[in-house]
């Protein structure tokens, strides 16, 4: 089941992923997290286009915009599955993804709509519980915290009710 | 300069098995929502049980800090449901999106446009949130072995024999 589109045991793929997130404690001190480089993404645009205002806000003096590791970690995501799917013929340059298009269709419109408006809602809600499936999800479990494990619980719940309501009606799922 | 390059690698080395785990693309993200297709359940949960007796064998040894997010009931437990609805709807998550992209999926790059829009809403709306909802229910104790009051040497194994349950679990239903 798991191998059939010759991608990689999970556990296999998982546990190997466990070992970077150890290494990267060891070597450079650091955990796994993604959202905050989203804060400083959209606070160096917003400086590019009107310094006053990103000074004005609180939230960039926390979350100061710059490069930093967690930034690189993320592009490297990037690169290491571009890397990995083209040298594997697994690349698919694709604007729908199969089980949307089963359920609404081949609209690229219509799913970049959905897919622009949840992230905005997922992005606000990772920056309040601070933090987001890496650095709670992993990260935070890993540590054993307890904002992690509840996080995590938030995510798969709201999730699970999101899904089931876009695709449990009618739909093959 | 030297954290930087860190940083890129370790995304690099993620990225990649995050794709050959298959784990990255919608139609697995929103399998696990489903409850159909487990794949990333089963790559996360890996992951952290190496991660979790990794990074504690390595602090007991004196080699590593932890670095503990607190626990803020209100805004950990509301902020992590809006995430999730939003994860229903997008498909995509914070650190996985830039993978899908890499191996091709376009409408990535909405979900990343709708990421950083949402980033910026927040920075606006932080101030009318600081002293509301990021203030709920704050605890001094982060860690579960904190609250049970044992060991963490006894919560691991416990946490680890429950996930390979789950697992056995998983792939006796094909999931």
């Amino acid at each position: 089941m798991q191998t059939e589109d010759k991608g990689w045991n999970p556990y296999v793929a998982g546990a190997l992923s466990g070992l970077v997130l150890v290494l990267s404690v060891v070597i450079a001190g650091q955990l796994f997290g993604s959202a905050t480089s989203y804060v400083r993404t959209v606070g160096m645009i917003e400086y590019a286009i009107d310094p006053d205002r990103v000074e004005e806000l609180e939230y960039f003096r926390r979350v100061v915009p710059k490069i930093d590791w967690q930034w690189m970690f993320v592009v490297g995501i990037f690169l290491g599955s571009l890397v990995s799917s083209l040298t594997s013929n697994s690349f698919k340059a694709q604007a729908v993804p199969d089980l949307w298009k089963g359920r609404f269709g081949a609209d690229p419109m219509k799913r970049g709509v959905v897919a622009f408006l949840g992230g905005i809602v997922a992005m606000f809600g990772a920056r309040m519980a601070s933090g987001c499936p890496s650095g709670h999800g992993l990260s935070g479990v890993s540590q054993l915290a307890l904002s992690g494990l509840l996080a995590m619980t938030g995510f798969f719940i709201g999730g699970i009710v999101v899904a089931q309501l876009l695709y449990r009606q009618g739909g093959k799922g | 300069m030297d954290t930087l390059v860190y940083g890129l690698v370790t995304g690099i080395f993620f990225g990649f098995f995050l794709q050959k785990g298959r784990v990255v693309r919608y139609d697995k993200q929103v399998g696990a929502l489903l409850l159909k297709d487990m794949t990333i359940l089963k790559f996360m949960l890996t992951t952290i049980i190496v991660g979790m007796v990794g990074i504690h064998l390595l602090h007991d040894m004196g080699l590593v800090r932890f670095r503990v997010i607190p626990l803020t009931f209100g805004p950990n437990l509301i902020g992590g449901l809006l995430f999730g609805v939003g994860w229903g709807f997008v498909g995509y998550c914070p650190g996985t999106v830039g993978g899908a992209l890499g191996e091709g999926r376009w409408d990535a790059l909405w979900a990343i446009l709708g990421m950083l829009a949402g980033a910026a809403l927040y920075a606006e709306a932080f101030p009318l949130l600081r002293d509301n909802v990021l203030t709920w229910g704050r605890f001094e104790v982060r860690t579960l072995p904190q609250l049970l009051g044992l060991s963490h040497w006894v919560v691991i194994p416990v946490f680890v024999v429950g996930i390979i349950y789950l697992f056995k679990w998983f792939e006796k239903k094909n999931l």
